[in-house]
């Protein structure tokens, strides 16, 4: 009875937190523009199951793909063992889902498998980012505080799995020594029962209930801290990937207010007329964080910093300034710290700084070949170049800025449709004298 | 042997006549403009006339896509561009496109759509494929079977479209040695040229991008190094210029190529 009060009371603490972050996060989400409508909810579950669940493009790095992938899919697994463990502490069942039969044996074997594949594989990405360098852990974004997050969360799931090894190990031990069935199955752990066989009973019982606890409630802390780490990821990358952007990576979005004012520009009616002030005025592009989508701020909040956009893209590799992952990480960031006075305040608010500049440089935004690299390569389908697009958008449109060869190109498409300063009337030059040889 | 003068049927003399080509070649500001890429689109009519395709160019009334200015963020000039497009493509009842060009195949395929454009694009790629699949056009195997080539994949036909199979196909149809580079397909590096990075200068860096792609393209056996986009051939083209490297290491587009295998 105790225990169940105990635990009901940090469960309820837990969920009323969580419940505070995630009501903070989404009036961030209230500030951000439009993005594209979320139909085709088929073809979404599809992409869900092929990028999310497959992993397929965690699968571009076959090696280390393939330990990310025992992890989410020990997640997914052990996710049963968590949800049982909530119904087992409030109600002091034990094993609740054991009615299950032999879909519980799957569960429980599968996940007591998945906690030891999902602890190596931590262990091998705690010793890649501790004592290999890899390039693409390093770069201008990634700070101190970058790599203690990764640690951090690191760290934690291998406890986590600890934890779980060892109340399956436990429990299978006390098994062994009483004429009880077992509910479930767990191989690895019956392996381990050797390792505690000199344990007394008690000594089971007791380690049992700690490595219960410690795995509850670091589930509970994990989940609370993840929303202010790189690691909400785990709860943001699978609807992240289902809220995919589904057109060619090749689209750009159109941006139907200008259509409305071409098209009365076109209109030889509407040619010179003044214009109206039934639309409201709003910014063009992306300077700061009220301008972006709730498209890039999910994906901003999705974005773990693998930085395997980075790795890939043309300029970063050529040494320029660009990195996808830091304008990415750079929205996050930048509405983490103007989010909470717009909340306040109003849209309107200012706090001297914007997004545009003191996070992100013109040199950035002008280094990309919009080759699509980064977008292609995100293990969860984050979209950069539409961003980085719509900054230059704001550049171009509101401030006239560009680099001085871009300007002629938009003063040339101007005076003679063409990016050069060619004559309109020279287009058929590369046609005279072709000859074709017939044989 | 018959040498015959290709005349390039402009779609406002078709149109006087009363008569609609099937297909409208759009040869894009470097097809017309650029003194490398000229050849290119020479390459191209020929191969049209030579299938006997019916076909028109624009002529002096093309004008840019648009493309360069909204990658640039001009959105307004593009837009400008793109209906005014829109509207002589009306006029004269298009139906289907021909692009040689990867970015004004991709803006045509992706973006003019939402401005009310209806009409199909096909890329140049695409059509040479299925002429070759079908048939049609009949590659000589033989012509340029011992020349080693490789393939940059243009970004605004790969990983923007997903066209990686039909340059391939045609290539192996060409040389029975096609070599790739270590970062192909869908993990290709890009030239350094799209999103109107063409026509500045680079953000200060270590390394211009087509040398990094232009030494890839090097560390293969391959004395040709195809591509299929105006700007990746300037950017390969003066790769191989500053590796000192163009005595031995050619760049063509892929229609030269087939040019050069029909001896046309």
């Amino acid at each position: 009875m105790v225990k169940q009060l105990v635990f009901a009371i940090t469960l309820l603490v837990s969920v009323g937190i969580f419940y505070f972050t995630i009501n903070r996060i989404i009036g961030f989400f209230r500030l951000t523009k439009p993005a594209f409508p979320v139909r085709d909810y088929g073809r979404r579950f599809i992409v869900m199951l092929d990028v999310a669940i497959g992993q397929t493009k965690i699968f571009r790095r076959p090696v280390i793909g393939f330990f990310h992938a025992l992890v989410f899919w020990g997640f997914c697994v052990i996710a049963f063992g968590s949800i049982e463990m909530v119904i087992d502490g409030l109600f002091d069942t034990e094993r609740f889902l054991k009615f299950l039969g032999p879909v519980y044996i799957v569960i429980s074997a599968s996940g007591d498998i998945f906690g030891l594949l999902v602890a190596i594989s931590i262990l091998i990405f705690l010793f890649r980012r501790l004592f290999l360098h890899i390039r693409r852990f390093e770069g201008i974004e990634m700070k101190a505080i970058s790599h203690m997050d990764a640690n951090l969360a690191l760290s934690m799931i291998l406890v986590l799995m600890i934890s779980l090894l060892g109340m399956n190990t436990a429990c299978a031990a006390l098994v062994l020594r009483s004429s009880e069935p077992m509910a479930g199955v767990y191989p690895v752990s019956s392996l381990l029962t050797g390792i505690i066989s000199g344990f007394s009973t008690s000594h089971l019982a007791l380690m049992y209930e700690i490595c219960w606890w410690m795995h509850i409630l670091l589930i509970f802390l994990f989940a609370n801290i993840l929303p202010y780490s790189k690691h909400f990821h785990v709860f943001m990358s699978v609807p992240n990937v289902f809220l995919s952007r589904l057109y060619p990576l090749g689209k750009l979005p159109n941006m139907d207010r200008i259509t409305y004012e071409v098209k009365l520009m076109l209109n030889p009616d509407t040619m010179f007329a003044t214009a109206t002030s039934e639309i409201p005025v709003e910014r063009f592009g992306i300077k700061d964080a009220e301008d972006v989508t709730w498209k890039n701020y999910f994906d901003a909040l999705a974005c773990t910093e693998c930085g395997r956009c980075t790795s890939v893209c043309p300029a970063n590799i050529t040494g320029k300034r660009l990195s996808p992952r830091k304008i990415i990480m750079d929205v996050r960031a930048r509405m983490k710290e103007k989010g909470p006075g717009m909340v306040k305040h109003g849209k309107d608010f200012t706090d001297q700084k914007s997004l545009l500049r003191d996070y992100i440089s013109e040199e950035e935004l002008w280094a990309c070949t919009t080759c699509n690299a980064c977008a292609k390569e995100c293990p969860i389908n984050i979209n950069h170049p539409t961003l980085i697009v719509d900054m230059r958008r704001y550049l171009v449109m509101e401030e006239a800025s560009a680099p001085g060869g871009i300007k002629s190109v938009f003063s040339n498409i101007e005076n003679n449709g063409a990016p050069w300063q060619f004559s309109q009337d020279d287009r058929m030059q590369w046609a005279q004298n072709i000859e074709l040889h017939i044989h | 042997m018959e040498v015959l003068k290709v005349e390039v049927p402009v779609m406002a003399d078709l149109h006087a006549r009363g008569e609609h080509p099937e297909f409208l070649f759009w040869v894009g500001c470097a097809g017309a403009f650029d003194d490398q890429y000229q050849k290119v689109t020479r390459a191209f009519v020929k191969i049209l006339t030579f299938l006997k395709v019916s076909y028109a160019v624009l002529g002096k009334e093309e004008s840019c896509t648009g493309d360069p200015a909204r990658r640039a963020g001009n959105e307004m000039l593009y837009q400008m561009q793109a209906l005014q497009n829109i509207e002589i493509f009306k006029t004269y009842g298009i139906r289907k496109v021909i692009t040689i060009c990867p970015h004004c195949y991709n803006i045509f395929k992706n973006e003019y759509p939402d401005l009310g454009a209806d009409f199909t694009v096909i890329n140049y790629l695409q059509f040479l494929d299925q002429s070759v699949l079908s048939g049609k056009l009949e590659l000589d195997p033989q012509a340029l079977s011992n020349i080693s080539i490789t393939y940059h994949d243009p970004c605004y036909l790969g990983r923007a479209n997903d066209i990686y199979f039909e340059p391939r196909s045609i290539l192996k149809k060409l040389t029975a040695n096609l070599v790739e580079m270590e970062r192909n397909k869908s993990f290709a590096l890009c030239c350094g040229g799209g999103g109107a990075q063409m026509f500045k200068e680079a953000e200060k860096g270590d390394k211009e991008v087509y040398i990094e792609r232009t030494e890839e393209a090097l560390r293969t056996t391959a004395k040709v190094i195809a591509t299929a986009c105006p700007f990746c051939m300037t950017m390969i083209t003066d790769g191989i210029k500053s590796k000192n490297r163009e005595d031995d290491i050619k760049n063509f587009d892929i229609a030269e190529l087939i040019v050069q295998s029909l001896n046309i």
